[in-house]
């Protein structure tokens, strides 16, 4: 009964979501935003119920999942329940953290990883503990100035490209590119 | 960095995204990878001479279809692997097809042969250098799909990059067969397999670290 009540409720979270991320993928930046408000707060839920042995991981994986939807967002096929397509990704991340940590608990020492374990329990984690600006210095400066103005400082593709003497594509290239760099920095690629 | 920073960060500028561009870089890897296949054909190879004839017979066709048929499964396989949460369904069994329907008429041939003549219709005159030759086309092609897969979201990365590999090696075998004088079934059946399933090993070995997002 519990479980009907709540494959409803995540039916009718579905339909609102996947509206709102279709409006986004058409253009409109405040639908898309409120997708990834949204979506971070399913996501949380999400990866809590299966790092609960690992709860100072959740929000770092709510954040690189957060990143690799909106670096995805290209993938999703409009005939497809968005659930699907979000937990998979999801997953994916989730498994390659699992798989990460792996390698390195074999290079650490696993007693000490044990204890650290039992701190931060399940108050509402927000703060992840990256930092976006140590991240974006790692980035060449044809992303990272891009990034900066464009989605930090929130001015127009053409405004940046006066700014940063590059061309206008090469702005939007910048952003693309940088973000999937980030994303590469955060797996430990680079 | 706050969750809800990094949201805003990610929403600034987002800006609208064309759609089916899964279908577009397959379409143009394909494109791309028949040209390549062709180019290093006519090169290195050259068409069969006698192919103005050739096109006459019955198993040339049923050759060309055998590795069409197994592009346009692995066509399927890499466009549903390339995006998460999408099921293979149907897929398998539009791959396992036209290989069992390949190998059952190489059976049918073998079994109404002079059993003398049974290992010439098995090892033709180029079982030798078939598969590497269907390789060796391939390689554009598995570039190309690999290019496409890479600017997706595989989550099953082996398996996506088999995929790719599968279907380079289905377009080799397409090409390769303008050059090919084999016309026996059972040679078509394990030989031509073969030379495609090099490329897929290939794809599935490298899949895990070429692909990862």
């Amino acid at each position: 009964m519990q479980r009907i009540e709540e494959t409803s409720r995540l039916n009718a979270g579905e339909e609102k979501l996947r509206n709102l991320l279709m409006r986004g993928l058409a253009g409109e930046e405040a639908a898309y935003r409120g997708f990834l408000q949204e979506l971070s707060a399913h996501l949380r839920a999400f990866l809590r119920k299966r790092l609960a042995r690992l709860p100072d991981e959740v929000e770092d994986l709510v954040q690189e999942s957060l990143l690799a939807v909106h670096n995805q967002r290209h993938t999703y096929d409009p005939g497809q329940p968005l659930t699907a397509w979000i937990h998979a990704i999801a997953k994916y991340k989730l498994v390659d953290l699992l798989r990460r940590r792996e390698k390195r608990e074999l290079l650490t020492d696993p007693l000490e990883d044990e204890f650290s374990l039992v701190s931060a329990a399940d108050t509402e984690a927000a703060d992840a503990r990256r930092d976006l600006g140590k991240l974006l210095a790692q980035l060449p400066d044809r992303q990272r100035l891009p990034i900066v103005h464009v989605k930090l400082e929130g001015l127009s593709v053409a405004e940046a490209a006066k700014r940063t003497g590059l061309s206008e594509s090469a702005v939007k290239v910048g952003v693309h590119r940088g973000l999937k760099a980030l994303a590469a920095i955060i797996r430990g690629d680079v | 960095m706050r969750t809800d920073d990094l949201v805003a960060m990610l929403a600034t500028g987002a800006g609208a995204v064309q759609p089916n561009q899964a279908a577009r870089r397959y379409a143009s890897a394909v494109v791309w990878g028949f040209l390549g296949a062709a180019l290093l054909m006519a090169m290195l190879l050259g068409p069969r001479p006698d192919l103005a004839s050739a096109v006459l017979l019955p198993m040339f066709w049923v050759k060309l279809a055998f590795a069409a048929c197994l592009a346009a499964a692995s066509l399927f396989a890499a466009l549903r692997l390339s995006r998460p949460g999408v099921r293979l369904a149907w897929v398998p069994g539009a791959l396992a097809a036209p290989v069992l329907a390949m190998w059952l008429l190489a059976a049918f041939v073998l079994a109404r042969a002079d059993p003398a003549q049974r290992a010439v219709l098995f090892f033709g005159d180029t079982w030798d250098v078939c598969p590497f030759l269907i390789a060796m086309l391939s390689v554009p092609a598995f570039v190309a799909a690999m290019w496409a897969m890479k600017g997706l979201a595989p989550t099953r990365l082996r398996l996506a990059g088999a995929a790719a590999g599968l279907l380079a090696g289905a377009q080799g075998a397409l090409v390769y067969c303008l050059h090919c004088p084999e016309m026996g079934p059972p040679f078509i059946a394990f030989w031509y397999l073969l030379g495609m399933l090099i490329p897929a090993a290939v794809g599935a070995l490298l899949g895990p670290r070429l692909l990862r997002w």
